[in-house]
């Protein structure tokens, strides 16, 4: 008696969507596991988390907070991972996008809000745009691999910006690394009061949208689906397979550089070494929960948001630690691979 | 005795002694069931084999040869049913429980690593428990195997420089090194010339005189005849029929694979050729390795004829049709269409050209499979339905339709995922594509390779149709009966150049085996 | 500027090479492992972060470093049984299971660590290993100082990088593997059990990574930091690519990845006017150049990446 893995009709739809909520239910059950380890009560644990995520008008509003930059982490690695352009270095094009954004945003002293603002989300989008562009040359000139290039660019623009902060954007007359405050006009707009509901979560709204969009409305939406599901095919129908790759990789640079460009112009206000705890790398998590897809990208990017606000609340009253939050992003993961599996196919009992 | 009264007797009285160790037969397979998601491989089927004889399995693409074979093999488990080897029943969870008992499989595409040498690939997984690789004493045992079937190849080459029949040979020997007594063959003449088989066919006989049993699968009926002591005709995963070989003939084979009565296959006359209409000029082409593949070919092919590039597989058709494609840069040598030369390296140039591809793997480089079957249609011309920017998808829907209605095509509608659909539907899909512009020329390499006989009627219908209207067609294909079908002038291929050239009627296939065998040329 | 070319600095050099190519080696050698048996292993990072969490732990609450090691080894190969789960006998995306297996062995790392220890305002530490001479070699002049009076890892490390040639291209194991990587189907043809040997490299590999991690923490360094990998994983996996999947060539492009991390160490201290962060870019930037001169040339083993099924249709 063993078990094999047989493949199975294809689900009707409304099955495909339950299951990031399935995986979903999964996580949520299994992190019990470490919760307890911790020491933590269960129900407490639990309450407490959601609580704090959704409970109250501000606790939601700093959820959606959260959320923005998750959504275009998440987006870049979906839109990315799409054209099999497995950009891993979104967390260093979120970077670039910050550094963008804060030279930008200390300079535009003079300029109106209505002319700061967008100038810093070019800037932002340009720079994240830019440095994803180096793995995807390398990979289609060179035939390098674009994880490990991507990965590694991570590294260097961190030590770019502790170059940046300790030398010319820092802020004079501190030993900190961190820049000189943007201008007033620079910053995102607040649009909720009592709370840091901020310009960059519509932003990321309307880049879900627009991911939507080109993914299947455009023409180039269809040539990057079909250079991900089959290169040599693609090229054999006469698509540009290396062009592709370079506008996806610029999209999703881009949009990971907005990620940066929200953290700087409506959270910080400053460049500091720490202004992402991750997202870039979470964002993958993010857009593998969403099956890839924009809306359930942005979906899986709240989750993920009321993961990590609610693990604060969680970790002030029982005592968890505040990590369970990347422990249950990973196991989200984990999960929802299992999970896709299972819905091509079933596992079977073969008697010998 | 037929196997299927074999199968009956089941096992002996309680009492008596096991009766199976006198039977004649060393493979008894009996009511063997094997079915796949929701398609009936095989369907109660069963198959014997003597001590020392040579059967064929015959049966078209898709009846469920190989299949059977890779339930012998232990490669795959059937579902119902019961194996009995010299009388003992056995199960087999792996290959490595068949090659145990003695069997051994040379599949369609072979189980060997280009890189490593022959006696690494020989010995790989074999060498009983010994931690160190014995290298000299595997050799020895090679050498010694290789004198005794007269099998003979270098065992410290790296595979790759060997040819495809020296390739083979290894396959042979892996099961030989296995002590194998029972062989198995998918095709094996499938990928070699005509004198290759020869030399094959005098290594089975050499095998069954030593008391091997070998079991032949083939689809094609005149090889069966030449080499076979029996045959089983296998249609649509059940045996349709058992035959001596004295007893039986071509004709009557030809029939049973295909339960019915096959029309004679005429050859259909030409309507008179235009004028030069796709003309390749000295091409050269490197394949993988870096090795000339394609040496200074040059083909005129006018509009409204068909001419057909035989050849063994392996002696640079894949490069040249890569190079017309345009996915395969040539070294020097041009490609014209219409008196047009196209850029090369380019596949959308050769679109634009209006010439119609069938490429030779249709799975891994003519379709999308996991897009829908209207993403599929519009590979090519999706541009043409670009609307600022934006794909037109009602237009887009419309055309899928018509071609699926217009080509027959049987999917589950437009949006269902191109892998859902049977082989023979995918390369509908592909002939849909490419011949529906009316193209001015077509390339096809191996259009019909692994589709049923019904597929392959309709691509030849379709290809037929497509010289009708003016095309210049280039058939690229190893089955010489497709070429000698289609064609109104043959070439041959051998090592990348033209061997011989000539009017359908003014050769033969005799001269043709001859030009594939590189024996002779008439081509300086 | 003179202290360059002082005997002194030469030898600090060579011995800070060999100490920190050496977690580099354990995770090229255990990634080469797993490739060359057709599975990615992009959980690298992870694991040599939960290897350097339990090793530290370990060796934390019992005291001793060998079972510090021994720990990490062990998380190494249970995190590798996890991805040869997803990726071998799952049959997932291996890019995508890799990437999991590092997100989850992260977060569990830190959480696990936050709950051990709390937050104290002085991380704890421990006794690290202390560097043991080889008798003879170790008073040569220079070398002896630099390769011979080491950690005891080190020495396992370099030892390991013939090891693994010997088990690759003169054992029978060593056949199966890398016909499983370069043709599965063909392995599966002879009797060997695809999926096991990938489980079994994975594990084997995961061993080899998690000791590279407690190198970090036990001997490198003395206390666990949450950036105590720092990319070495990634690194790893660069290696292998510029060694052209093999143990000895990997193990030459470790051995200059340590040579320029123990460079650019050196040199900031010697009052060049170029800002320390851009020193800490150049054996990223390096490894970058490298993969693209090798790239053209490499030849990756023929079955990575793909999941190994029998054919579903015959």
């Amino acid at each position: 008696m063993r078990l094999t893995l047989a493949k199975r009709s294809p689900l009707p739809g409304w099955i495909q969507v339950l299951v990031p909520v399935g995986a979903i239910l999964v996580t949520l059950a299994l992190s019990a596991i470490p919760i307890l380890a911790a020491g933590g009560d269960i129900r407490l644990s639990y309450a407490s988390l959601f609580r704090g995520a959704l409970g109250t008008r501000y606790n939601f509003l700093e959820t959606c907070v959260k959320a923005a930059p998750l959504t275009f982490t998440g987006l870049a690695a979906a839109f990315a991972f799409r054209a099999k352009f497995w950009n891993i270095g979104a967390e260093g094009q979120l970077l670039a996008g910050a550094i963008a954004a804060a030279w930008t945003g200390i300079h535009a002293g003079s300029l109106p809000p209505a002319a700061a603002v967008p100038l810093v989300c070019i800037a932002g989008f340009l720079a994240g745009g830019a440095w994803a562009a180096i793995p995807a040359i390398l990979k289609t000139k060179y035939k390098v691999d674009d994880v490990v290039t991507s990965l590694l660019l991570n590294y260097v623009m961190w030590h770019i910006m502790g170059y940046l902060l300790f030398g010319p954007l820092q802020m004079p007359g501190s030993s900190w690394p961190r820049s000189p405050a943007i201008a007033e006009a620079a910053r995102f707009p607040v649009l909720l009061a009592r709370s840091r509901f901020h310009l960059g979560i519509v932003l990321a709204a309307a880049a879900m949208l627009i991911v939507w969009f080109i993914n299947s409305k455009t023409v180039f939406g269809y040539q990057a689906r079909a250079v991900g599901v089959n290169p040599r095919a693609a090229a054999f129908g006469g698509i540009n397979v290396n062009s592709v790759i370079l506008k996806t990789a610029l999209i999703s640079g881009g949009l990971a550089g907005m990620a940066g460009v929200g953290e700087t112009a409506a959270i910080h206000f400053h460049l500091l070494m720490d202004i992402s705890p991750g997202f870039g790398y979470s964002g993958i998590a993010v857009a593998m929960l969403g099956r890839l897809h924009p809306l359930g990208t942005a979906l899986s990017a709240f989750f993920f948001s009321v993961i990590l606000v609610g693990a604060q609340s969680m970790s002030r009253i029982t005592g968890v630690p505040t990590y369970i939050a990347e422990v249950i992003q990973g196991m989200s993961l984990l999960v929802m691979l299992v999970a896709l599996l299972l819905t091509e196919y079933r596992i079977k009992a073969v008697r010998n | 005795m037929q196997a299927a009264e074999l199968c009956e007797k089941k096992t002996p009285p309680a009492g008596s002694p096991s009766d199976g160790r006198n039977s004649p037969f060393v493979v008894e397979m009996c009511s063997i069931r094997k079915t796949f998601l929701d398609v009936t491989a095989s369907s109660d089927v069963n198959f014997t084999l003597r001590e020392g004889e040579i059967c064929a399995l015959l049966g078209e693409n898709g009846a469920g040869k190989t299949t059977l074979m890779n339930i012998l093999f232990g490669y795959y488990a059937a579902d119902g049913g019961e194996i009995r080897i010299r009388g003992e029943k056995v199960s087999f969870s792996s290959p490595g429980d068949a090659i145990a008992r003695g069997i051994g499989m040379v599949h369609q595409h072979f189980t060997l690593v280009p890189s490593q040498t022959v006696l690494e690939n020989v010995v790989v997984g074999s060498s009983g428990g010994r931690f160190f690789l014995d290298l000299s004493a595997a050799r020895k045992k090679l050498l010694a195997l290789q004198e005794r079937f007269g099998l003979s190849v270098d065992p410290d080459a790296p595979v790759w420089t060997l040819p495809i029949g020296g390739q083979q040979k290894v396959e042979i020997l892996k099961s030989l090194y296995r002590n194998a007594r029972i062989l198995i063959l998918d095709e094996p003449t499938a990928v070699l010339a005509p004198l290759e088989t020869k030399d094959l066919f005098s290594t089975l006989k050499t095998l069954a005189a030593e008391g091997c049993s070998v079991i032949f699968i083939s689809h094609k009926l005149r090889e069966v005849m030449g080499i076979a002591d029996r045959v089983v005709v296998l249609a649509k995963g059940a045996v349709a029929a058992e035959r001596d070989i004295s007893g039986t003939s071509e004709r009557e084979l030809a029939n049973l694979m295909v339960g019915r009565e096959l029309p004679e296959r005429r050859y259909q006359s030409v309507k008179r050729a235009g004028n030069t209409m796709l003309e390749i000029s000295g091409l050269t082409v490197k394949n993988d390795r870096n090795l000339h593949a394609v040496r200074d070919v040059s083909l005129k092919i006018a509009s409204g004829e068909i001419l057909g590039l035989a050849g063994v597989s392996g002696n640079g058709q894949r490069e040249l049709a890569e190079a017309l494609f345009g996915l395969r840069s040539p070294v020097s040598g041009s490609v014209s269409v219409d008196g047009k030369q196209i850029p090369t390296a380019n596949p959308r140039a050769a679109i634009a050209s209006g010439m119609g591809r069938i490429p030779e793997d249709r799975m891994t480089t003519g379709l999308l499979l996991e897009l829908s079957v209207e993403d599929n249609m519009i590979l090519e011309n999706h541009c043409r339905f670009r609307k600022t920017g934006m794909l037109d998808r009602p237009s887009v829907g419309k055309h899928a339709d018509r071609l699926i209605d217009e080509f027959g095509i049987k999917t589950d509608g437009r949006y269902a995922e191109a892998r859902t659909l049977s082989g023979g539907n995918l390369q509908k899909i592909i002939i849909a594509r490419e011949l529906s512009g009316a193209p001015r020329a077509v390339v096809a390499a191996q259009p019909t390779r692994g589709l049923d006989v019904g597929a392959i009627e309709y691509v030849h219908g379709r290809i037929l149709e497509a010289r009708n209207n003016g095309a210049a067609i280039l058939l690229i294909s190893e089955d010489l009966d497709e070429i000698f079908q289609l064609s109104d002038r043959v070439a041959v291929m051998y090592e990348g150049r033209i061997t011989g050239i000539a009017g359908r009627n003014e050769t033969s296939r005799e001269q043709v085996g001859l030009w594939m065998s590189g024996v002779e040329s008439t081509c300086a | 500027m003179e202290q360059v070319f002082t005997l002194t600095f030469l030898t600090g050099l060579l011995a800070a090479m060999m100490r920190m190519a050496t977690p580099i080696i354990f995770g090229t050698l255990g990634e080469i492992l797993a490739e060359r048996s057709g599975v990615l292993n992009l959980g690298i990072e992870g694991i040599m972060l939960m290897g350097a969490m339990t090793g530290f732990l370990t060796t934390l609450s019992t005291g001793s470093l060998w079972l510090g090691v021994a720990a990490a080894a062990f998380t190494g190969i249970i995190l590798s049984l996890l991805m040869a789960l997803l990726a071998v006998w799952l049959g997932l995306s291996q890019h995508v299971s890799g990437i999991g297996i590092t997100l989850f062995s992260t977060g569990l790392a830190m959480f696990i660590y936050r709950l051990a220890v709390g937050s104290p305002t002085n991380p704890p530490t421990v006794q690290p290993f202390t560097r043991t001479a080889v008798p003879l070699l170790s008073s040569i002049p220079v070398i002896g100082e630099a390769f011979f009076t080491q950690y005891s890892l080190v020495y396992i490390a370099f030892l390991l990088i013939p090891a693994v040639w010997v088990l690759l291209y003169r054992t029978s194991w060593g056949l199966s593997i890398r016909t499983v990587g370069e043709n599965p189907f063909a392995a599966d043809t002879v009797g060997i059990n695809v999926n096991l040997v990938r489980t079994l490299c994975l594990a084997a590999g995961g061993a080899l990574m998690g000791i590279g991690g407690a190198f970090l923490t036990l001997a490198h360094q003395n206390m666990f930091l949450i950036d105590v990998v720092g990319g070495r994983g990634w690194i790893s996996i660069a290696m292998v690519i510029f060694g052209n999947w093999d143990p000895v060539r990997g193990a030459a492009g470790a051995l200059i990845f340590g040579f320029l991390d123990a460079l650019q160490l050196r040199l900031q201290g010697l009052g060049f006017n170029v800002p320390f962060h851009l020193f800490l870019i150049i054996p990223y930037l390096m490894t970058l150049i490298a993969l693209v001169t090798m790239s053209r040339k490499a030849s990756a083993p023929a079955g990575l990446l793909k999941p190994y099924r029998r054919e579903e249709k015959g």
